[in-house]
């Protein structure tokens, strides 16, 4: 049984189509790629995905659930990760608090526990920190677990975005771009960054990227969006070869000559 | 971070700060506590004769503040007054009393942290309450403090943690006030509004928590009825809902025959004694710290930094945003019932716009997302108030301009950004223990 499946998804902005008909299955465990020109509607996906928008038309289904309509709050807790293209960090939290807070939908002691300071409460929060700080170590960031997010360098950021969506313990990991504007070496690291998740955690990620190669590398699965529709999908080696993809990319006179 | 070994400039040319505050670095909150003691034995046993020595008519009651404008001439001498009585004995007993003082906080800390903290807390309350005792004014100038401390702290939790800009404070504080003003009114009084005392007058005091809570209870529901439609969507309607309330609230009160219309209600029992007051606000401190520091209260960080990524990290941002609402506005109205029966006279026109001014001025003078911040906001505004107090109005213009420096030099307010640990302020403060950072 695939984990999410996406079923003749289709989505309106006023009058703009957006995403049309758009079905994908992933499989738990597996690394899939979500490629397409700048506009073809990836970004839009993910939120369509993780109940940001609620799509016009079509259903999501997360580990044989349905979730369309479900607020984003109730789909994430159900172990659906994602990051986004344009960082979205705390600025006033330290990196801790960052990895901390997703584990908000887990804490059983409530609002009592939260105005009494109850030994509930001490124990949980505890526990809540043990975790975010052995996921801090993971990422080789534990030292900077004080520090403001807007005192780290762009890479650290990106590491830090990546550890609080890990401390939702996700099943699926959704990243958005995550390697616009990195340098090479930055580039390499994000890559193993990425097979470790996929290895250690054994989550499955469904991955928006831009650059061709770091897909076909990484990827098990590619599928691909041009103008909201799924055009093609199939291994990198099919993908790579496929003269829609390159007609996509690189324009139809590169296709004939 | 530990390899970086510290720098430390010669001596003759660190800054004054810390020259000054060096040695008592070792001094933990309990000599301080000590010394103050003894300022204000001091001032029990000397305060008359002392005052009359440097040429003042009586004690200073606020430390001289008051005088500085109503008669600058004499404030020398209050000057005097204040490092005679005040500071050559805290000074002193900060100084010699260090040492021992770490012993006792230590011991103190061995039998628990809320032992000491609660220790040390009644310590603090019989200074300040033989302090007030000197003088009506001086007490009820305490208790306006202590009850804007609330005030404040419950505000920064929407317009600082949360980041949203509420104006339906003084709203709040109105319903809480007349909520708890009607329940004492009407059970233990004879008044010409409600008719005969229901109960026995000698239960008042003890069942006047009940009244204070109901009073809470009633303001969390008025913010309920703002919370469903601001919280829907996103952006400004904070503001303007809440604003409109204010608005609501002041002429619903000011029509309402049953609660003496613009006239208002008078009266009310003295229950709001100084102990009770500090009880109630040290409660509302702790609680509301409390909150703030479990990952549940920074969820409400999340939300004002980004709320797209607070709900896709599993954060339930209406549910909290709504919490976080009525849990502010409930001690806003536990803060009106306690203003209610220290005044003893409530009318709507108390609860205005002005009202707010004051609450926002306080919360953005002290610093945003801070308890620390609000207790120094709404205790220095409250001294500056009184200082300003022979200019009558135009104190109105002050302290604006005051608010206007502190934003333009520090656009989060004086000390933003800091939350509260009981345990670590009654700490002991050996060198030995912690190489504590300058």
């Amino acid at each position: 049984m695939s984990l999410l499946r996406v079923e003749g998804m289709s989505h309106f902005f006023g009058g703009l189509r957006a995403v049309h008909d758009v079905s994908l299955a992933i499989e738990p465990g597996r690394l899939h790629g979500l490629i397409g020109p700048n506009g073809a509607g990836k970004t839009t996906i993910f939120n369509l995905i993780t109940g940001v928008y609620i799509p016009t038309g079509g259903r999501v289904l997360f580990g044989g659930e349905e979730i369309t309509g479900l607020p984003p709050h109730r789909i994430a807790a159900r172990g659906l990760g994602r990051t986004f293209q344009d960082l979205k960090l705390w600025r006033h939290m330290t990196v801790l608090d960052h990895v901390r807070m997703a584990r908000y939908a887990t804490i059983g002691y409530g609002l009592f526990g939260a105005f009494f300071s109850t030994p509930r409460r001490k124990r949980e929060e505890e526990e809540i920190e043990a975790q975010a700080r052995r996921l801090l170590a993971m990422f080789d960031i534990e030292g900077l677990a004080g520090q403001l997010v807007t005192n780290l360098p762009y890479g650290v950021q990106r590491r830090v975005e990546m550890a609080r969506a890990l401390a939702l313990e996700p099943k699926l990991l959704l990243l958005d771009e995550p390697t616009v504007g990195m340098t090479p070496e930055e580039l390499n690291q994000m890559m193993e960054l990425i097979r470790r998740i996929n290895d250690e955690f054994g989550v499955a990620i469904l991955l928006i990227e831009h650059r061709l190669k770091m897909v076909m590398e990484l990827c098990d699965r590619v599928s691909v969006l041009v103008f909201g529709e799924v055009i093609a999908e199939g291994s990198p080696a099919e993908i790579r070869g496929d003269p829609r993809v390159i007609e996509a990319y690189l324009g139809r006179d590169a296709v004939a000559a | 971070m530990r390899a970086i070994s510290p720098i430390t400039p010669p001596a003759g040319k660190r800054p004054l700060r810390c020259r000054i505050f060096d040695p008592f670095r070792e001094t933990p909150l309990l000599a301080w506590l000590f010394g103050a003691g003894l300022a204000v034995l001091l001032e029990h046993l000397l305060g008359e004769s002392f005052a009359a020595l440097v040429g003042l008519a009586k004690v200073p009651v606020l430390f001289g503040l008051m005088i500085i404008l109503s008669k600058p001439l004499l404030f020398p001498g209050a000057l005097l007054y204040v490092a005679v009585i005040y500071l050559l004995p805290l000074v002193t007993v900060a100084l010699l009393l260090a040492r021992p003082a770490n012993t006792a906080a230590a011991a103190l800390l061995r039998l628990g942290p809320a032992v000491s903290v609660l220790f040390h807390l009644a310590l603090f309350y019989a200074v300040l309450h033989f302090w007030a005792e000197i003088s009506g004014y001086r007490e009820m100038t305490v208790k306006f403090t202590l009850i804007a401390v609330l005030l404040t702290l419950s505000l920064n939790l929407i317009n600082g943690y949360m980041g949203e800009f509420s104006c339906s404070h003084p709203g709040f504080m109105a319903l809480g006030a007349y909520g708890a003003s009607i329940f004492s009114l009407s059970l233990f009084v004879n008044d010409p509004l409600f008719g005969k005392a229901l109960l026995p007058a000698f239960l008042g005091p003890w069942l006047f928590p009940l009244g204070l809570v109901g009073g809470g209870l009633l303001a969390a529901l008025g913010a309920l009825l703002i919370a469903i439609p601001s919280f829907k969507t996103r952006g400004d309607y904070l503001a303007i809902i809440s604003l409109a309330f204010l608005f609501i609230v002041k002429s619903l009160l000011e029509n309402l025959p049953f609660v003496g219309g613009p006239r208002g209600m008078g009266s009310q029992p003295d229950y709001a004694s100084l102990p009770v007051v500090f009880a109630w606000t040290a409660m509302g401190v702790w609680i509301m710290n409390n909150y703030v520091r479990s990952t549940l209260g920074r969820s409400l960080n999340a939300i004002r930094d980004d709320e797209a990524a607070a709900e896709a990290m599993s954060v339930n941002t209406r549910h909290t945003k709504m919490t976080a609402f009525m849990f502010a506005a409930f001690w806003a109205g536990v803060a009106g019932g306690l203003f209610a029966h220290m005044m003893r006279f409530i009318n709507p026109a108390t609860f205005g716009v002005q009202r707010l001014a004051e609450m926002l001025a306080m919360v953005y003078f002290g610093g945003l997302n801070s308890v620390y911040g609000s207790i120094v906001g709404a205790v220095s505004l409250n001294l500056l108030g009184e200082v300003l107090r022979p200019l009558e109005l135009f104190k109105w213009i002050f302290i604006p301009l005051l608010l206007i420096l502190v934003m333009i030099f520090r656009p989060t307010g004086l000390l933003a950004f800091r939350d509260f640990d009981a345990v670590r302020l009654v700490q002991p403060r050996s060198r030995d223990r912690q190489g504590g950072a300058p």
